[in-house]
């Protein structure tokens, strides 16, 4: 009787999860359809001619091109200045004993959690008056300062990790501390390195909201906005490009997850301060 | 801000990186300052400017555009006066308590708890779709549930099985919607926290309630909830604080619309500073937003109990 009903239990849980599963797919699946469609409408339908003929047309725009490239440029120079900026900034929180160093890594988890949007138009208003709005430039360097918080973070919980004893015998040896951070450490840490660069390169690829507000000019654009530009002029008629466009830009985002994966579990301990 | 480096106060006394101990002080200030610089320019400055520019009618048309002066609390009276933002204020915690608080914090934690202990392969299957939706690009999400709730879209597409007529859902529920966006985009981000809770909730316990006789729902509100509560509120706060900022997903679905029906804080934050060029009024809603994020903030701090 007892074995019974547990076995019923264990049929019910994989029935729900099934059923959360498919509701969660259900709506993905119009823009795989739709982008494959020659003739695709909002309607959920099963293309009768499957076609590349959206990817291809979205591919060979030369403002979509350049938008792409906006956003790896934009994205890449975060994730590249976020990494170094905040792997210095973490090595004498991580090596010295400083004697501000508690309210500074308070600030810094504080500031973790302050959602951009709320800064935004004074940021704006900033911008505005040191002449530096339209640049793709200054909103890299921004987005880099949002960035910052977390990547020093996650680098100097990492660093912490790396035995300083490894540093000793080259300090001995007259290194630098900037050298060894750069030979000894670094190498090390790559898991950390790793981590800070893929999550600020997805999260510097998805962001709309500050290349919306800081950037003007239509060349100078990264993908996130030129496709919500183009749902804004095409988006009601267009929708097979618009599914294509969609996906296109979604697959860097799905590729650096799976490469991120691997140290995923460190982002959701909240930077390892959490147990318990 | 200056450092002090001050000699390590026990032990044997550790070779200093270049072999000088007095000089390492300037050593650290070397290796902070580009982040200091960066975070005091694009960071602090902003927050100080929102404190500032909310207390002066700084437009960028009209009159007001050319001499822009102090006017004390004015921004904050009209505020208070003004029936638009008291709406967005409801909006915003409408939008909060059902998409964050209650949708992705029960789904993440009935999610982590039914695929606790199933078999990996159906785990990670199952896994997968939930993370979709959280990998996807937020304005992704938006064109995605576009035409999930447009007029003949997915939605009526499937009710029209049980033979309902097709509805814009946009226009007929237009809170709904972005709520249920919100909670497909955001779940998957609860459910992690919770999976890696639940896999530190020691086995033996829970074993040794089943043997005193405890059922699957007591064994999990008696003993799994108190031991994940600390997981729980800062997960709480941590999502409280991302769906306060939500803009793109809102903007982009209905543009606050239709009428003010999903007119957040953010999204009239917008719309005063850009739309109306009321650059000073649109600042003063950032001040308030800004305080709710800082006072969240606060509070999640205090949560964490961090050692550092």
């Amino acid at each position: 009787m007892k074995w019974s009903r547990a076995k019923a239990d264990t049929i019910l849980v994989h029935l729900v999860l099934v059923l959360i599963g498919v509701v969660f797919v259900i709506p993905l699946l119009w823009m795989i359809f739709a982008a494959f469609d020659g003739n695709a409408t909002l309607a959920l339908q099963v293309p009768q001619h499957w076609t590349l003929g959206n990817f291809w047309a979205i591919l060979s725009d030369p403002a979509n091109q350049r938008s792409f490239v906006n956003g790896v440029i934009i994205s890449l120079g975060q994730s590249v200045l976020v990494v170094i900026v905040a792997g210095l900034a973490a090595y004498p929180l991580s090596r010295y004993q400083l004697k501000y160093k508690r309210p500074f890594m308070y600030t810094i988890l504080f500031s973790t959690s302050l959602p951009i949007t709320a800064v935004m138009v004074p940021v704006y208003e900033l911008f505005v008056f040191l002449h530096i709005t339209d640049s793709i430039f200054w909103t890299t360097l921004f987005l880099a300062a949002s960035g910052l918080p977390y990547a020093i973070w996650i680098m100097k919980n990492f660093m912490d990790s790396v035995p300083i004893e490894l540093e000793e015998a080259a300090w001995t040896d007259g290194a630098s501390a900037f050298s060894s951070l750069r030979k000894i450490v670094a190498p090390l840490m790559l898991p950390g390195i790793s981590t800070v660069g893929i999550f600020t390169f997805a999260g510097s690829w998805g962001n709309f909201f500050v290349p919306f507000i800081l950037i003007q000019t239509p060349s100078k654009l990264p993908a996130s906005v030129t496709i919500f530009q183009f749902f804004g002029q095409y988006g009601s008629v267009e929708y097979g490009k618009l599914a294509a466009f969609s996906i296109l830009y979604t697959i860097p985002a799905v590729v650096l997850y799976v490469l991120g994966q691997r140290y995923m579990s460190t982002g959701f301990q909240f930077g390892g301060a959490t147990k318990g | 801000m200056a450092v002090h480096a001050f000699a390590k106060s026990s032990g044997r006394r550790k070779p200093l990186p270049g072999g000088a101990s007095n000089h390492s002080g300037w050593r650290a200030i070397m290796f902070l300052l580009p982040s200091w610089l960066l975070l005091a320019v694009f960071f602090f400055v902003p927050i100080l400017l929102t404190f500032y520019f909310a207390f002066t009618n700084l437009s960028l048309t009209g009159t007001s555009s050319l001499a822009t002066k102090f006017i004390g609390f004015q921004n904050f009276v009209s505020m208070f006066q003004d029936p638009t933002f008291r709406i967005s204020v409801i909006k915003t915690i409408v939008f909060l308590v059902f998409s964050a608080v209650i949708g992705q914090q029960v789904l993440g934690l009935l999610l982590a708890v039914l695929m606790n202990e199933r078999h990996r392969v159906f785990r990670s299957a199952i896994g997968v779709l939930v993370i979709a939706g959280w990998v996807t690009p937020e304005i992704v999400v938006a064109f995605i549930f576009y035409a999930f709730f447009s007029d003949g879209g997915t939605l009526d597409t499937f009710l029209s099985v049980f033979h309902v007529q097709p509805i814009a859902w946009l226009y007929a529920f237009p809170m709904v919607s972005v709520i249920i966006a919100n909670i497909w985009h955001g779940t998957a981000f609860s459910m992690m926290v919770y999976q890696a809770a639940l896999g530190d909730v020691p086995k033996e316990i829970l074993e040794s309630a089943a043997i005193d006789g405890a059922g699957r729902f007591q064994r999990f509100v008696r003993v799994t909830l108190p031991m994940i509560k600390g997981s729980i509120a800062t997960n709480m706060m941590l999502i409280t604080l991302q769906t306060l900022g939500v803009f793109t997903l809102i903007y982009s679905l209905t543009g606050g619309g239709p009428g003010n029906r999903t007119m957040t804080l953010p999204i009239y934050m917008y719309q005063q500073a850009f739309s109306d060029y009321q650059l000073g009024y649109g600042t003063a809603i950032s001040l308030i937003l800004l305080i709710i994020g800082i006072v969240a903030s606060f509070v999640y701090l205090r949560m964490l109990k961090v050692k550092l």
